[in-house]
């Protein structure tokens, strides 16, 4: 739950409205329930969408924390690395 | 009309229109609001969603020693949901196209959710419908909690309906205003049970799923003689009940004519017949009713009303006030007696798995000094003031005693430093409520000045029965052969060692129940105020003589139900009117 929370308090800062999908699916970026019921895990191919005035940077800051800050945890690979 | 039995726990007849509360913890059924009740039940939404937000905030700030990072973790989790628009939309769009309560808008939203989580395959993912609970249980919580301070506010009069009443709910009521009780859960002995009499408001417990039954505005019939609760009635059977109601009320204004004369058999043993209170404004209620002093003066309720503990003086006025209602009678004070089913503010939110087997009672006391001392330092301040006892609740052993008094001693130091005067020879006794306790009476009485059977926990302790747990109420009765067996064990050992004994449990207030004690040797009894004057009937209808018969008999039966049976049928012979 903690990444989705991540997403979205960074999502909020934005006026854009943002819109994440997986698959079929799209959702409000700006609402933790929405964000954790698309039940993103690990390797989930996302797309982000933003409209408005600040759209460019919102997704930005959002690509981020997705892409290159991994919501700072370690992946599956590397926890599995870190317990042998 | 729908006709309900359940278990009646405190006589009188009410009809009246019902005030519905839900149960954070418990499944909320689908209830209908009016179309014009709308706003109302929304606005409950959004305020619900910002006294969640409030507390939460606070939660967080909170330096918290056990749980540290991971549980702040949580509450922001909690606290993100709480923000959430979207969510919260859902909610009040639910309320407002389905036309359905507050509670069970957001109770099916959320589980709607929790559901959704419990599917996907990912651990990480479904375990965190825990958290939806949570978040749930919070929301619930503030919503019953709104309805808890309604119930404080009611302007008319009401029959509550309810799952079960927490001891904070029955510290808030407006008793002018409150006229039946009737809940799902519950037994005789459970915390509902005992507030109702105490009050005389007539009350049906354990009539299990009463709340799917009721829409709130319904008008419901309480008989809290015969344990019936009936739901929208027909107009002849509202006449009936209107008629039986006045033949009620007669029969207590006929008993209430006893007030003056003394609690005496008729062969002139005299009997001490005090009152059970919880709140100082009973106080009163105890001596118009002809009780000669309190002897359980229950003070939990400091606490329960309440977002922070109460101060040192706060205890004082309190006992202060109830005191001088008795001048030279006696007042037995128990110290606080809280966990199992009533907590203390710091630790609402630390469960245990068996709380009436944990940290409640004398132990929460022993191992909190600061609140313990606080308590019993305004005790013995209004020691001066009247005949103040106190009374140590939960003894399992004769280390708890000492301790406990070895505490009191070091109260008494400061005292005498503060140079503040109080009663030096103060007398001191337990509660024996546990089958240890009750074992041990004999070593328990060389340092206890007095003993007061509790059998209400004594009876469940000994017959391993959750006297709150409606699907367990059979087996849980105060005239079963082992719990007589140690009642009879306290009272023989006590009198050997000539310390007084009274019984402060439900068990004296049961007209079956009386003969039997009398005829076991007790000579004091404590009940809720409304029972003095139909006990004190009782008395002055028998012999000693009838009375150790009777018990006699009883303990040389071998089943509850023989028992049961026996002794409802000698009471019969004696006011034949009460059953």
């Amino acid at each position: 739950m903690r990444p989705a929370m991540q997403f979205v308090d960074i999502a909020s800062k934005f006026q854009a409205s943002i819109t994440v999908s997986k698959a079929e699916t799209s959702v409000d970026g700006k609402s933790i329930m929405q964000m954790s019921m698309l039940a993103a895990t690990y390797g989930a191919r996302l797309k982000i969408k933003a409209e408005g005035a600040d759209a460019a940077e919102a997704v930005e800051a959002l690509r981020e924390l997705v892409e290159v800050k991994k919501f700072g945890e370690p992946t599956p690979e590397e926890k599995s690395r870190q317990m042998s | 009309m729908e006709i309900k039995k359940g278990i009646a726990v405190s006589p009188g007849i009410s009809i009246g229109k019902c005030f519905v509360i839900d149960a954070e913890d418990y499944r909320i059924p689908r209830r209908l609001i009016e179309p014009s009740q709308r706003l109302t039940e929304t606005q409950r939404v959004r305020n619900a969603f910002k006294d969640g937000i409030v507390e939460l905030t606070r939660l967080q700030a909170e330096p918290k020693e056990i749980e540290g990072q991971k549980i702040k973790d949580i509450f922001a989790v909690h606290l993100s949901y709480l923000r959430d628009r979207t969510l919260r939309k859902k909610i009040t769009d639910m309320v407002n196209t389905e036309l359905v309560t507050a509670e069970f808008a957001v109770s099916s939203t959320l589980r709607d959710i929790a559901s959704h989580f419990t599917k996907v395959k990912d651990v990480y993912i479904s375990e965190r419908a825990a958290d939806i609970y949570d978040i749930e249980h919070r929301l619930l919580g503030h919503l019953v909690g709104g309805k808890r301070q309604d119930i404080a506010a009611l302007k008319e009069e009401a029959i509550i309906v309810a799952r079960e009443l927490s001891p904070t709910q029955t510290a808030s009521f407006n008793k002018e205003y409150v006229k039946g009780i009737a809940t799902g859960a519950g037994g005789r002995t459970s915390h509902t049970a005992i507030v109702a009499r105490s009050l005389g408001i007539p009350a049906v417990v354990a009539l299990e799923d009463i709340t799917e039954s009721v829409n709130a505005g319904d008008t419901v019939i309480i008989d809290g003689n015969r344990g019936i609760v009936i739901v929208n009635p027909d107009d002849n059977t509202i006449q009936q009940y209107l008629e039986y109601a006045v033949e009620y009320t007669e029969l207590e204004h006929r008993l209430d004519t006893i007030r003056e004369k003394p609690a005496e058999t008729r062969d002139g043993v005299r009997v001490m017949l005090m009152g059970n209170i919880e709140f100082p404004d009973e106080a009163q209620g105890v001596l118009q009713k002809g009780g000669e002093g309190i002897g359980l003066y229950r003070t939990e309720f400091l606490y329960l009303n309440r977002n922070t503990e109460p101060t040192e003086q706060e205890h004082y006025e309190a006992y202060s006030k109830t005191v001088a209602v008795f001048k030279s009678m006696p007042v037995v004070l128990r110290t606080v007696d809280l966990g199992a089913d009533k907590y203390t503010q710091s630790r609402r939110y630390i469960r245990e798995p068996n709380p009436f087997l944990g940290l409640r009672s004398i132990r929460f006391c022993l191992q909190n000094l600061t609140m313990f001392k606080t308590q019993l330092h305004a005790i013995m301040r209004a020691s001066v003031l009247g005949d103040l006892k106190i009374m140590f609740p939960l003894i399992t052993n004769l280390q708890e005693l000492m301790q406990a008094k070895m505490i009191l001693g070091d109260v008494m130091e400061d005292l005498d430093e503060e140079g503040v005067p109080y009663n030096r020879k103060i007398k001191v006794g337990i509660m024996v409520e546990t089958p240890a306790a009750a074992l041990t009476a004999s070593m328990l009485a060389r340092d206890a000045d007095f003993f007061s059977i509790g059998t209400n926990d004594l009876t469940q302790y000994t017959l391993a029965v959750d006297r709150g747990n409606e699907l367990v109420s059979t087996l849980y009765s105060s005239v079963d052969p082992a719990v007589l067996r140690l009642i009879r064990t306290v009272i023989q050992d006590a009198h050997k060692a000539q310390v007084e004994t009274s019984v402060c449990g439900e068990m004296a207030s049961e007209p079956e129940s009386v003969m039997l004690l009398l005829g076991l040797g007790v000579r004091t009894l404590s009940i809720a105020a409304p029972m003095i004057p139909e006990i004190k009937q009782i008395i002055r209808s028998v012999t000693i003589e009838e009375c150790n018969k009777v018990a006699r008999k009883v303990l040389g039966m071998n089943s509850e139900r023989q028992i049961s049976s026996f002794l409802r049928d000698a009471a019969r012979k004696i006011l034949p009117e009460a059953f």
